[in-house]
Parts: structure tokens; C-alpha cells; sequence
């Protein structure tokens, strides 16, 4: 027996193939969609797979250091150093900001991190490590920055000694790593004016420029303008270690709250970018109804159009099943040419993306048993319309 | 009669009560196997109905109609599945061809013994071997679009034809033609009728053709009227 519906594709070459192409694009926004989800669930993934530990050492009664600020005294980490379990733990500073590249903002998190220690970019791709303590940078690729370029941080300048790829905020940005000491310096220290009217103001405290007393003054000046603070330590547990147990005790006994990965993953994907996964969702599901509602109209438009042969093949005893598989098949070609131009499409355009886009092939698959289902679902219209033609109408007028 | 197709006392209602309108009142009619007969009438007349109730695409009210020598209607239809009783026994001639347009010639004409459960092959052989009968058989693999209108009533005789019926309707098949080629039609329609022994009614107004017809049905007012034709050779 002749299939049909291919003859018909065949015949209707080029309108198929169009009208392919414009679903198409339709389904490769979709695809473009989820890969975004599924970007920042990655990016999120990434951001604490990239930190290299077991916990995320806190302030009290916050979510921080990425979903919350967090602020907490850098000698806290030898504390923590102390209790059982703990192999390593290190201090940690991140802040999201405009960074100087040439006469452009580049939106970056600045990472300070010690050397050798958790929060260390786990691998490079230029360049070398950090080596001096001081105005050295590690950027990633995406930033745009290269070896030897100069980074704006503040008031100073960074070198860019080495680059990494993948390691981003969870909102997407880029990293640039520099020393501790000098991310806390950016994140915390005032600039000299305000630093010059913070010292007038306390000198003009009475309370705190006591006559009797000499040296306060000097040593609370001291304390205003020297930074102490970071956002976070991260710990790795000893082998054999559940990181659970060092939490509850880092809890208990130090006053500060203490994520696990799991906690810190649930924080990042289920409470921060939650609102954004169902502002997606949303699209998505708007996409589909979109999508379903083109073919039907399609198929259905095209179903009209041949109402004539239908009635003729209906007539000359063509079996209702047959005219139904011939429009089903046709609106799952549709469907199939949509989604390979679709999967085409957002292959090629998911790298220019600004953030990243993750193109799971799980989730191809499923986009495709989804634009199968949503075509032969719309493609019920038209056939309901195909079997109610009268064979009589090939007859007479 | 025991072949081609007869009808006695076939009627026609439509709607119920005050609003009924019979189309067709105690009609009858007979065509042997090879023979052509024309069924001709004013608008309203009830051709079309006829045509539909010959080709067991409505339901008559009443009488008897047999096809190739068996009941196929009286008091309902007797064939249960009236889709294979068009595939298989009733070819349909068109005012417009109505070829499938994204088949080409041969496979409008082997669609229906494929419809039929034969396969692809024999369909095919029986198609190549109507198109040359009726000296189509060169524009066997061109696309419907690219033939003349005469070449394309031709198909979509061959496409009656392809399940050898009893009976084929043509339903103004000369309609859109100019004389010479209402004639040609007319020509193979006969000479098809005699080589297949088939029975065919031809719907038409079309003066030029009627002089053709050796019998004629007038129909008017849902009722027919037989009589003798021209004959007039073709």
C-alpha cells in the first residue's frame, strides 16, 4: 500500500519543510528554555563542586554565603581547624561586581581564597597559580579577560597570572580569584574620604576621645578601618568523616549555622533560583500550548485544503483509518522536521548565550516524546474534521 | 437482468413531516454490462441524487437496487460494508477529474486495487495496463498537475476502471471539455464499456454528447423517463 501521508510531504515538499522550520525555531526557544534551567541548576552544581568542600561554615541564622550575605571574623576557621573531623578549613570572600576590563564593566564574582586550601580554582586552562600575596588574579575564560591583561578591583589593579573555565556564581557570572587579603580589602575597607570622615566623627565623640585616656582614640581608629571578616570557611571533613556530625558540633558549640553539600545544593536550587525554575516552567508550559496550537492549526489548514481528495479517497473506498494515519503521520513529520531543526537551532545558538545553557540529551529525548505526543494530540482536530467529510461532496456540486 | 446494475421503485425522501421533499419517486432503471446509458435532466431534477443513491453513498427510502446480479439495497442496504462496495464495484467518473495530486498517474489508478488488499506490483501492472488502453500509458510517472484536462479525465477513467466493477457513474464527465474532447471522452467511455463489460451511466447536460447515448433516462421531478437514443456514432 502507498504511504500517503509520505507522498503528500513529498509532493508538498518545500511548504513541509518551511512550515518545519518555523516550529522548528519554535521548539529549539523550548529546548533553549530548558537548557537555561538546567544551566543554573548546573551552574549552582558547579559553584559548590568548584569550592572543594564538605561544609559552608556561616553568620548565625543565614543562608549565605551565596543565597544571603553572610559576615563572620577570619580567625573563626582555627576554631573550627580544632574539632574533630576536620582536615582542612579555609576563609573565604565572594562578592559580586563590576570589574574594570579596558574601558568596559565586566559583571564578575570576586573570589578571595587562600592558597592551597578549599575555594581554590580546582584546575587551570593558562597561566599558573597565585604565588604572590598580593594584585595577582585567576579569571575565568568567560570573563573575556586573557594572561596579562589588568583588572580594576576597587582601587587596584590585578594581574591575570592564570585562567580556569566553568567556574561561576550561581547566577551565571564569572569568577575572578584573587588573594584573601586583598578580596577582603575590596568586599570591606573604605575608601580613604570615608575612612578621613569616619576618624573626624570619632574624634568628635566625646565618648570615644576621652582626654584621660590616651590611645583610644588610635586604637578605635585601628579597628574601623582594619578588616577581620569574611563570608564563609569552608571545611573538607577527614576520610571516613561524616560531614553531617562536624555540622551539628560546628553548630552546637560554635554559635554559627553549617551547610552540608546536600543543604548547600538545596538552598542554591530549590530556594534561590526557585522562583526563576518556575518563571521557566511557566514559559515552557506556554511554549508547548503555543507549539500544539500551531500544528493543530497547521495540520488543520492543510486538512481543509484537500478536503476534495479526501472526499474522493472516502468515496472510492478509502478506510477512515487510513485518511486518520495519513494526517496523524503528517503532523508527526511536522513535528519530527520541527524538533531537528529545533535541536539544530539551539545547539548552534546555545554558546552565544551570555549564561550558560546546558542542552541535556535527556532532555531531547524528552522534548521529543513531548513534540510527538503534543502533534499527534493536535493533530486529532483535523482528523475529526477529515472523517466528518461527506463522501457525497465528490458527487454533484 | 441478471448483470450490470437495475433499480425498480427506488425512492428518495429527505426530511420528515410537512418539510419532507421526495427526490426521487419510484424510479427505474436498467443497464446491461457494456452498455452506456445517459441520465439526463434539468437542475433539481434529481441527478445527483440518483447518482448518490447508485453509488451507495446515501441511503434510498425505498425500492430494489442489484448490482452485477445481486441485492445490494432493498429495504436496506444488503452489503454491510458499503466502502468496499464502492472500492470494489462501483467506479466513479467526475465532472473534475479529482486525481490525488501527490500521486502520480499510476498510482491514482493503482490506489484502488492497492485499497483492495492487492499488492503494489499487480496494482501497478493493472494501472500501466488500463493508462495504455486508454493511450495514457507515456505520462505514466508524470505528477497529475503536469497532464491536460483530457489526459487527466483519462486517469481518472483508468482509476474507475482499475477494480474491473460492474457499473461505473460518471457524473458530467464532459462537462469542463470543449466538443472535441467531450467526444474523445465519450469515445473511450464506449469503447471501455464493450472491451470491460461494464455498465455506465453518464450524468450530463452536455447537449453535445447526448446524441451519443443509444438509451437515455430523463429524469425530472424525481421521475425517469427511458427512452431511445441517437446512437449517433462517435
Amino acid at each position: 500500500m502507498i504511504n500517503l501521508a509520505g507522498r503528500d510531504i513529498l509532493h508538498s515538499c518545500g511548504k513541509f519543510v518551511l512550515t518545519g522550520m518555523g516550529l522548528g525555531l519554535l521548539i529549539g526557544v523550548t529546548l533553549t528554555m530548558a537548557g537555561v534551567y538546567r544551566g543554573m541548576v548546573d551552574d549552582a552544581k558547579v559553584l559548590l563542586t568548584n569550592s572543594g568542600a564538605d561544609l559552608w561554615v556561616v553568620q548565625k541564622d543565614t543562608q549565605g554565603p551565596y543565597a544571603e550575605s553572610s559576615s563572620i571574623k577570619d580567625d573563626i576557621y582555627r576554631q573550627i581547624l580544632g574539632l574533630a573531623g576536620v582536615a582542612r578549613a579555609a576563609n573565604v570572600t565572594y562578592l559580586t561586581m563590576q570589574v574594570r576590563h579596558g574601558n568596559k564593566d565586566e559583571r564578575t564574582m570576586v573570589v578571595g581564597f587562600e592558597p592551597d586550601q578549599p575555594g581554590e580554582p580546582g584546575y587551570l586552562v593558562a597561566g599558573r597559580r597565585l604565588v604572590r600575596g598580593h594584585y595577582e588574579a585567576i579569571a575565568d575564560v568567560k570573563t573575556g579577560f586573557r594572561l596579562g591583561d589588568q583588572i580594576r578591583i576597587r582601587r587596584h589593579d590585578y594581574e591575570v597570572v592564570g585562567l580556569t573555565r566553568r567556574m561561576v556564581s550561581s547566577g551565571g557570572d564569572p569568577m575572578v580569584f584573587i588573594p584573601l587579603k586583598d578580596a577582603q580589602e575590596a568586599q570591606f575597607l573604605k575608601d580613604n574620604d570615608a575612612i578621613i570622615g569616619d576618624r573626624a566623627r570619632t574624634a568628635a565623640n566625646p565618648a570615644l576621645n576621652r582626654p584621660g585616656v590616651p590611645g583610644l582614640l588610635d586604637a578605635i581608629n585601628a579597628s574601623q578601618s582594619s578588616n577581620r571578616n569574611v563570608n564563609a570557611v569552608l571545611v573538607r571533613v577527614a576520610a571516613g568523616t561524616a560531614p553531617d556530625s562536624v555540622a551539628r558540633e560546628i553548630r552546637r558549640w560554635k554559635h554559627l549555622e553549617a551547610y552540608t553539600r546536600a543543604q548547600m545544593e538545596d538552598i542554591l536550587i530549590a530556594k534561590l533560583i526557585a522562583t526563576a525554575a518556575k518563571q521557566i516552567g511557566m514559559f515552557l508550559v506556554i511554549l508547548v500550548i503555543v507549539s500544539a496550537a500551531i500544528v493543530a492549526f497547521i495540520i488543520y489548514t492543510m486538512t481543509l485544503g484537500k478536503i476534495r481528495e479526501i472526499a474522493v479517497l472516502k468515496l472510492i473506498g478509502t478506510h477512515n483509518r487510513t485518511i486518520a494515519s495519513m494526517i496523524l503521520q503528517q503532523a508527526m513529520g511536522l513535528g519530527l522536521i520541527g524538533f531537528v531543526v529545533g535541536k539544530i537551532a539551539a545547539t548552534l545558538w546555545a554558546p552565544a548565550f551570555p549564561k550558560f545553557v546546558l542542552l541535556e540529551p535527556a532532555d531531547a529525548i524528552s522534548g521529543f516524546v513531548i513534540v510527538m505526543v503534543v502533534c499527534a494530540l493536535a493533530s486529532t482536530l483535523a482528523i475529526h474534521a477529515a472523517l466528518k467529510i461527506d463522501p457525497a461532496t465528490a458527487i454533484g456540486g | 437482468m441478471n448483470k450490470g446494475i437495475h433499480i425498480e421503485g427506488l425512492s428518495k425522501r429527505y426530511g420528515t413531516g410537512d418539510t419532507a421533499v421526495d427526490a426521487l419517486k419510484d424510479v427505474n432503471m436498467s443497464v446491461a454490462p457494456g452498455e452506456v446509458v445517459g441520465l439526463v435532466g434539468p437542475s433539481g431534477s434529481g441527478k445527483t441524487t440518483l447518482l448518490k443513491c447508485l453509488g451507495a453513498v446515501i441511503e434510498p427510502t425505498r425500492g430494489r437496487m442489484t448490482l452485477g446480479g445481486e441485492v445490494i439495497y432493498e429495504q436496506g442496504w444488503k452489503i454491510p460494508d458499503l466502502r468496499s462496495l464502492r472500492r470494489d464495484r462501483i467506479g466513479f467518473v467526475f465532472q473534475a477529474p479529482y486525481l490525488i495530486p501527490f500521486l502520480d498517474v499510476t498510482d491514482n489508478v493503482a490506489l484502488l486495487p492497492m485499497l483492495a488488499g492487492r499488492p503494489n506490483r499487480e496494482s501497478r501492472a493493472r494501472a500501466l495496463e488500463l493508462l495504455q488502453a486508454l493511450d495514457v500509458a507515456h505520462r505514466a510517472r508524470a505528477q497529475t498537475a503536469e497532464l491536460s484536462g483530457g489526459e487527466q479525465q483519462r486517469v481518472s477513467i483508468a482509476r474507475a476502471l482499475a477494480n474491473r466493477p460492474p457499473v461505473i457513474l460518471a457524473d458530467e464527465p464532459t462537462a469542463p471539455l470543449d466538443s472535441e474532447r467531450a467526444l474523445a471522452v465519450m469515445r473511450i467511455l464506449n469503447q471501455m464499456a464493450s472491451q470491460y463489460q461494464t455498465a455506465i451511466i453518464v450524468v450530463t447536460h452536455d447537449e453535445k454528447i447526448i446524441p451519443t447515448f443509444k438509451r437515455i433516462y430523463h429524469i425530472r421531478d424525481g421521475r425517469t423517463v427511458e427512452e431511445a437514443g441517437e446512437g449517433r456514432e462517435i
